[in-house]
């Protein structure tokens, strides 16, 4: 998004944070008992839903592949969750880049080859919005994966970094990626393989500072996945 | 785990569900408003375990050529892949389209909205009201969740503020609500064999011989109904599906605390 010539005023964000602070997050498992697994992540006021469903049978047919599994994700925002006219329902371009996005983002940690000819679908649904959806999409898709039970490395942490004029930041706002036009850069960080399996970059960013900002964003990550794990733990803790 | 209707049915004759409850009696209602502030207006309603969503988003439009004091009214619904595994992707198929048809006719009918107060001028400025119903889980009785989520997100809904030409600014929701002249409940009723049951979950819904929608406004007048499933009915039988469906109508009622 191309920088407008409005200032953010220093020190402070709009919003009263810190520069590395997230917003406040809240993370369910088990939202959808229907689902072989679910999960929301609530980040500020942006909320996803993931259901997960599968392994199972995958048609068309000739999408089967006899060495794997594969992973087929869904990202939908509901119409009524812009902040802004009514999103019309079904894909746009927009929303199958990102679909695509969510599964090489979290097809590292997963190992499909136990289950030939299936399919791993999962489904991830925005109820509002603002900023950071497919992060939130990645993050809440990650746990509801690791509830349905499948075998993984590690669970998958994302939130967009920003960049404004020399300053970095965490997590964006709506207000500061729209009205302000800073730097967003999503990503995806999978912490015991210590890798990225999500980049992207919308602004202008010099080489020296993209490394800061990924060295942060690692440090950030932490603190997302321990409420992820304790999100995780609480659901089996009460025995359900 | 599929269940036969044969074992549907011997539940039912034992006067005892598979879940413990009387044939007439409902699970859990809730209903939390509020819980989408991108939208003018939303509500998340469970009941039982089936959670589903709905939303409002106002948008101002030139009228209908043929309506040019009216605004307008629009209900969708989707039944999304997430909430069932018989759900799938693409386009609203027959069965969320008739979801959000029978819903928009207990709206429209019971004249909930008075679509000439959406009217700004005259053939030129009118509001227009969406109203998306989005399945989050589907455990039964989709119908009476959703039905029950357009109508709460509707009382929750406040106009957003705009200028004379017609420009909507989301960011900013005015002190003013929608008004709403009814509040419309819906209530389904289930025929299996001999029985008849309110609230099913999906494994009585797949054994259903019939199935009647009602629609009562305030004053507990029916303003819609719709019929479905493979059976006819009876004078009889509509009679006493009827009976139960305007008594739960009032419990629902009680649920909408706007």
């Amino acid at each position: 998004m191309a920088a407008k010539a409005v200032k953010i005023e220093y020190k402070k964000r709009s919003d009263g944070r810190s520069w590395e602070e997230l917003r406040p997050i809240e993370a369910k498992t088990g939202i959808v008992p229907r689902a072989d697994g679910s999960a929301s992540f609530k980040i500020g006021h942006t909320l996803a839903y993931a259901a997960v469903y599968g392994p199972r049978d995958l048609h068309p047919k000739f999408m089967q592949n006899p060495e794997t599994g594969i992973l087929r994700c869904r990202y939908n925002m509901m119409p009524f969750s812009g902040h802004g006219e009514r999103v019309r329902p079904g894909t746009s371009r927009r929303s199958q880049e990102i679909s695509m996005l969510m599964s090489k983002a979290l097809l590292p940690v997963l190992d499909l080859k136990d289950y030939p000819n299936s399919v791993v679908d999962v489904f991830v649904e925005l109820p509002e919005t603002d900023a950071g959806t497919r992060c939130a999409g990645i993050s809440a898709a990650a746990m509801a994966l690791a509830d349905a039970g499948l075998a993984m490395k590690d669970l998958v942490v994302s939130f967009s970094m920003g960049y404004y004029d020399g300053q970095i930041m965490c997590d964006l706002s709506g207000y500061e990626d729209c009205d302000v036009g800073v730097s967003d850069i999503p990503v995806a960080y999978i912490p015991s393989m210590d890798k990225f399996s999500l980049l992207q970059l919308d602004g202008e960013v010099p080489k020296e500072d993209l490394i800061k900002i990924l060295q942060l964003a690692k440090k950030k990550a932490l603190d997302m996945y321990k409420v992820q794990q304790e999100s995780l733990k609480a659901k089996y803790r009460q025995g359900e | 785990m599929k269940m036969t209707k044969e074992h549907v049915l011997k539940y039912l004759t034992s006067g005892t569900r598979y879940d413990g409850r009387k044939n007439d009696e409902y699970r859990e209602v809730k209903i939390e408003y509020g819980v989408s502030h991108a939208a003018e207006g939303s509500a998340r309603v469970s009941i039982g375990e089936t959670v589903v969503i709905a939303g409002v988003k106002m948008g101002l439009e030139k009228p209908y050529p043929d309506t040019p004091m009216q605004g307008n009214l629009m209900i969708n619904a989707e039944l999304t892949p997430m909430s069932s595994p018989l759900f799938e992707t693409g386009p609203p198929r027959e069965q969320a389209i008739e979801l959000s048809r029978v819903i928009d006719r207990s709206i429209r009918e019971s004249k909930a909205i008075e679509l000439t107060k959406l009217c700004i001028k005259e053939g030129e400025q009118a509001w227009s009201v969406m109203v998306d119903i989005v399945t989050v889980n589907d455990a039964g009785n989709l119908f009476d969740a959703a039905a029950l989520a357009a109508i709460a997100a509707l009382q929750d809904t406040a106009y957003p503020e705009h200028d004379a030409e017609g420009n909507v600014n989301y960011s900013k929701k005015t002190k003013e609500k929608l008004p709403l002249a009814q509040t419309p409940i819906e209530v389904t009723v289930l025929k299996i064999g001999d029985h008849i049951i309110a609230d099913p979950l999906p494994e009585e819904e797949e054994a259903l011989d019939a199935r009647l929608t009602v629609a009562v406004n305030d004053k507990n007048v029916i303003c819609a109904m719709q019929k479905g499933g493979d059976m006819p009915l009876s004078i009889d039988e509509i009679s006493a599906m009827v009976d139960l469906a305007m008594a739960k109508a009032k419990e629902l009622r009680k649920k909408l605390t706007r």
